[in-house]
């Protein structure tokens, strides 16, 4: 799986070939550091396709794309665009090819007419060509009205689109896209996609998009799938699902049995190598030659049923990683608990009619829930949807224009400081000193929560133990991994042993093994008592909540269990209609009503 | 494939919309606006208002042990000057103590012998003690002092019809800037800081949100080449800084009545070779330093206080330490702050002109072609 999908012969000359890398090594210094972004790449991007570079962050998608776009010089090998050397030519290679970077690249404080006029004459489109061309990209993005708005006024998903039209304003024989649908919301990424399969199909363009989504992977005539810096695997998406048939189930049991605590007993089990909560089922990756047996895979267990299912490229990605890279699969988590929450009547966070004003605006406007012990709870939402501002309320740091708000039983307008000695809370951004040492980190928060003597000397242990921090203590946080930070950010919000969890966002850009690790560790903090707050924009990870809401420019569209909410979507036809599926209708029909409404 | 599109502009498209974009940018930007006209308007009326280095109405305390007529005479002398505002106080313990509080920057003291030793052959001392804290005021003070006692000196003896006996005279004319006015060479000093603040703070700034924001990846993926992209930094920013002397010529000779008695053209020929120096370090700063917040420090360190310290704006780098006023050789403003100088209260005196303009040329050169030399398109 890992030979590139057409054999090596002979650089552009007339063949398909509109991008071509030879063994490309790029390595990055930090300090006196040296860190591999790209590790001996070969690969080709085929005319008239769209290519999907798929990886996780940190995988060397950008420096690749940068590599292509001219903008970084391989340390070794050879790249070629259109027949051009990138490194030599690469003036030539700009004039030919669009680029769109990561944030779309954009002048906030210029109009969106603005900002196609400044690219227009930097690609040197003439006078006479510019109104058609206009005409032409606002019709597909959908800007039309909103040429006069300023771009930093935009919502995500119209950055996007003024992003792709200001690239596009010429029309480029290769279009590079850097991960085009990230922090944009899911109907914006359905757009994006449909914009640029009519890009491919009606004017020849070739495309290559990088993305961290493993879902959009299907989406893509061809699949280069990288990871480390690593080539792992290339050639359209059924070459890497194929493999997969046979060894893809899904695991239901009756009702009275939690779906996490199935998926923990699963992802333990023998023969297995991902086992992932997937709506109403768990879903089962079998090692080569396994046999799906219900007595081996969870004894003592009755009506379990176990249904052969298609692949997907997310079952291959991960068995990917697996065997090729010989990484275990995630430990179980050393049951990293705190003592068990002392709960009243059950209810340890109790929103009613929450607001928050800036000026006129309602960042999050009437928002009532409530969440019980021991509950994983999620606050799913687009960027800007109020999942921030809400978050920011429970732990005490941003005061409520209006609303009530009661966290572990304590009022947070009076005794804010005393309901903060409860809560953990783990920022997107993991909040860590990145030139303290793990251990250092681990003393200056276990003193920041007030733990001295034999206590912090205990925690500490614990949190070196249970995370599997040890081998790093005396390492700069800094420069550790992603996952590695993760879990030290994790640790540090538990020192103190909190009853509430808060994860903002906690493992977005943490590649996916990391990321089913981190899950399981919530799981076993959830089993223990521990209540647990998320926000997050990964839609499938919605399924691991016990209920969640779904916000939208500040108010709450849904509220329910996984299964509730996407209940909603059965009229659409969907036989087993995904949480994305949920939410776009969700969206749809509240833009709807608003636009009835106005 | 749109194959109709033939027609490409060239270089002169690209620098266009470059230009025009960045122009847009700083108008949109209050913190451009901020630094490019609000900054030099309040600097300049603190420095024209404010700030002044000058002595006048001195504070001082005058203690006469045994009051008489040649000490009311003397005294009397403090009153009439315009340098002095005297407080009589009763004895020493009292002018120690204002002293002490700051209510008096000096005290001036006629022993109860005075009027026996002035007629005596040695002559009566005079007890003068300064606050010598500040000590550029305090020798003010000690030169107005003995200015005060001389004129005294000789008024008296006019009275008594004699001459007064002193076998050196000194007469004094003070040239250039005749009224010894500190706002007359402190506003044209000025004129140097607020173009740093223009050219280099920024320049260097703006081109590293272009960094911090992402839009400089998509420029430079764009057909356009470096030196537009430098141009389209260069241009804008030249006009704004000359927009900015103009500001600063105009209040300096209408506001702060400062004389220009040299031709406007000079003095705007020599700003613009060193809006370009300033602008060469701006981008040179802006190249290496890749957020605002770097940007900004490195700016006012390496541009801003020297600029500020070591151009002789204030200070004057004849009394620096030996090594400090070599540094000072290689602070640009330090050349235009003496063409600045010259050029408003003296006139266009060539022979100093001309040097401090050509090493203006070659600092603007230097750093322009550095600037050139180390952008590349590329991101390392």
């Amino acid at each position: 799986m890992t030979a590139p999908a057409t054999a090596p012969d002979g650089d552009g000359g007339g063949t398909d070939v509109v991008l071509a890398f030879r063994d490309v090594d790029k390595t990055f210094r930090s300090g006196n550091r040296t860190v591999p972004a790209l590790r001996g790449a070969s690969l080709e991007v085929r005319r008239g396709r769209v290519t999907g570079l798929i990886g996780p962050d940190g995988a060397g998608k950008t420096t690749l794309m940068r590599i292509t776009a001219g903008l970084l010089v391989p340390d070794a090998g050879t790249v070629t665009v259109l027949g051009m050397d990138a490194a030599r030519d690469s003036l030539a290679v700009q004039a030919a090819l669009g680029y769109m970077p990561q944030r779309f690249g954009l002048y906030e404080d210029l109009t969106v007419q603005e900002n196609l006029d400044l690219y227009a004459r930097l690609q040197g489109v003439s006078d006479a060509d510019r109104a058609p061309r206009y005409a032409e990209l606002t019709r597909m993005t959908g800007l039309g009205a909103f040429t006069a708005r300023l771009a930093g006024h935009l919502s995500g998903g119209m950055k996007q689109k003024l992003g792709l039209a200001c690239t596009l304003v010429r029309p480029p024989r290769l279009l590079l896209l850097d991960e085009p649908t990230v922090g944009v919301d899911p109907v914006s990424r359905r757009e994006l996609w449909a914009i640029v399969y009519r890009l491919v199909r009606e004017q020849g363009m070739s495309v290559l998009l990088s993305t961290a989504y493993l879902d959009e992977a299907e989406r893509c005539d061809d699949v280069i799938l990288i990871h480390e810096g690593r080539v792992f695997g290339h050639g359209p998406p059924q070459r890497f699902t194929e493999p997969m048939g046979g060894r893809t189930y899904a695991v239901s049991v009756p009702e009275a049995m939690k779906k996490r605590t199935l998926q923990e007993r699963l992802a333990d089990a023998p023969g297995v190598v991902d086992a992932v909560i997937q709506g109403e089922h768990v879903r089962l990756v079998l090692q080569e030659g396994e046999v799906p047996e219900a007595g081996r895979l969870l004894p003592g267990l009755d009506g379990i049923a176990i249904e052969p299912v298609a692949p997907r490229f997310e079952d291959s990605f991960i068995a990917t990683l697996h065997e090729g890279a010989g990484e275990a699969a995630p430990a179980r988590s050393a049951a990293p608990i705190a003592a068990a929450a002392p709960g009243a009547d059950g209810t340890v966070i109790a929103v009613h009619g929450l607001q928050r004003r800036f000026g006129d605006f309602y960042a999050v406007r009437n928002l009532s829930f409530d969440v019980h012990r021991g509950e994983v709870f999620g606050l799913l939402g687009a960027n800007g949807a109020g999942k921030s501002t809400t978050f920011r309320m429970l732990c005490g740091l941003l005061p409520p224009s209006g609303g009530e708000l009661r966290v572990a039983g304590v009022d947070l307008r009076t005794a804010a400081a005393e309901a903060r000695a409860r809560i953990g809370y783990m920022s997107q951004k993991f909040s860590l000193y990145g030139n303290l040492s793990v251990g250092e980190n681990l003393a200056f928060f276990a003193s920041a929560y007030g733990l001295r003597g034999r206590r912090r000397r205990e925690r500490i242990d614990w949190a070196l133990a249970g995370f599997e921090l040890a081998a790093v203590r005396a390492a700069p946080s800094g420069e550790l991994p992603l996952g590695f930070k993760q879990r030290l950010a994790l640790a540090c919000a538990l020192m103190h042993e909190p009853q509430i969890l808060f994860l903002d966002e906690p493992t977005s850009g943490v590649d996916p093994l990391a990321r089913r690790a981190f899950w399981r560790r919530i799981n076993t903090l959830a089993e223990a008592g521990v209540t647990v707050l998320v926000t997050t924009h990964f839609m499938e990870e919605a399924e691991y909540c016990d209920r969640l809401v779904i916000m939208a420019a500040g108010e709450i569209l849904a509220l329910g269990t996984p299964r509730e909410i996407k209940a909603r979507a059965h009229a659409a036809g969907h036989a087993e209609p995904t949480m994305e599926d949920a939410f776009i209708r969700l969206i749809e029909a509240h833009e709807r009503a608003a636009e009835a409404a106005a | 494939m749109n194959t109709t599109m033939h027609a490409r502009g060239g270089a002169a498209m690209r620098l266009g919309g470059l230009v025009r974009k960045e122009f847009l940018q700083i108008l949109r930007d209050p913190s451009s606006i901020a630094i490019a006209f609000l900054l030099p308007v309040v600097l300049l009326l603190i420095f024209g208002y404010g700030v002044s280095l000058d002595a006048k109405h001195v504070p001082i305390a005058v203690v006469v042990d045994q009051p008489g007529a040649d000490t009311a005479s003397f005294t009397g002398a403090f009153y009439h000057s315009r340098y002095f505002t005297p407080h009589p106080l009763p004895d020493m313990a009292a002018a120690t103590h204002a002293l002490m509080a700051g209510r008096v920057e000096a005290i001036v003291r006629l022993r109860s012998d005075f009027a026996r030793q002035l007629r005596g052959n040695r002559g009566a001392p005079i007890q003068l003690i300064v606050n010598g804290v500040d000590a550029n005021s305090a020798r003010l003070i000690q030169g107005y002092v003995d200015g005060v006692w001389i004129g005294w000196l000789a008024q008296r003896a006019r009275s008594a019809g004699q001459v007064l006996d002193i076998p050196v005279q000194l007469e004094q004319r003070v040239w250039f800037n005749s009224e010894l006015r500190s706002r007359n060479y402190l506003v044209p000093g000025l004129i140097a800081v607020i173009m740093t603040l223009i050219g280099a703070l920024l320049t260097a700034m703006v081109v590293a949100r272009e960094w911090e924001r992402g839009t400089m990846e998509a420029l430079l993926v764009t057909p356009v080449a470096m030196r537009e992209i430098l141009l389209g930094k260069l241009i804008p920013y030249f006009l704004l800084g000359m927009g900015g002397m103009g500001l600063s010529v105009g209040m300096a000779v209408w506001l702060f009545q400062v004389p220009l008695r040299g031709s406007v053209t000079v003095l705007f020929a020599c700003a613009a070779l060193f809006l370009l120096a300033a602008l060469g370090m701006g981008l040179l700063i802006s190249i290496v330093a890749r957020n605002q917040f770097v940007a900004g420090q490195a700016a006012i360190i390496t541009t801003f206080l020297p600029a500020f310290i070591l151009s002789g704006f204030v200070f004057d780098i004849g009394s620096m330490p030996q090594v400090v006023q070599w540094i000072t050789h290689i602070v640009a403003a330090r050349y235009f702050v003496f063409i600045l100088q010259t050029v408003f209260l003296a006139g266009d005196l060539w022979h100093i002109i001309l040097p401090n303009a050509l090493a203006l040329i070659l600092m603007a050169a230097f750093f322009l072609g550095l600037a050139r030399r180390r952008a590349r398109k590329r991101l390392e």
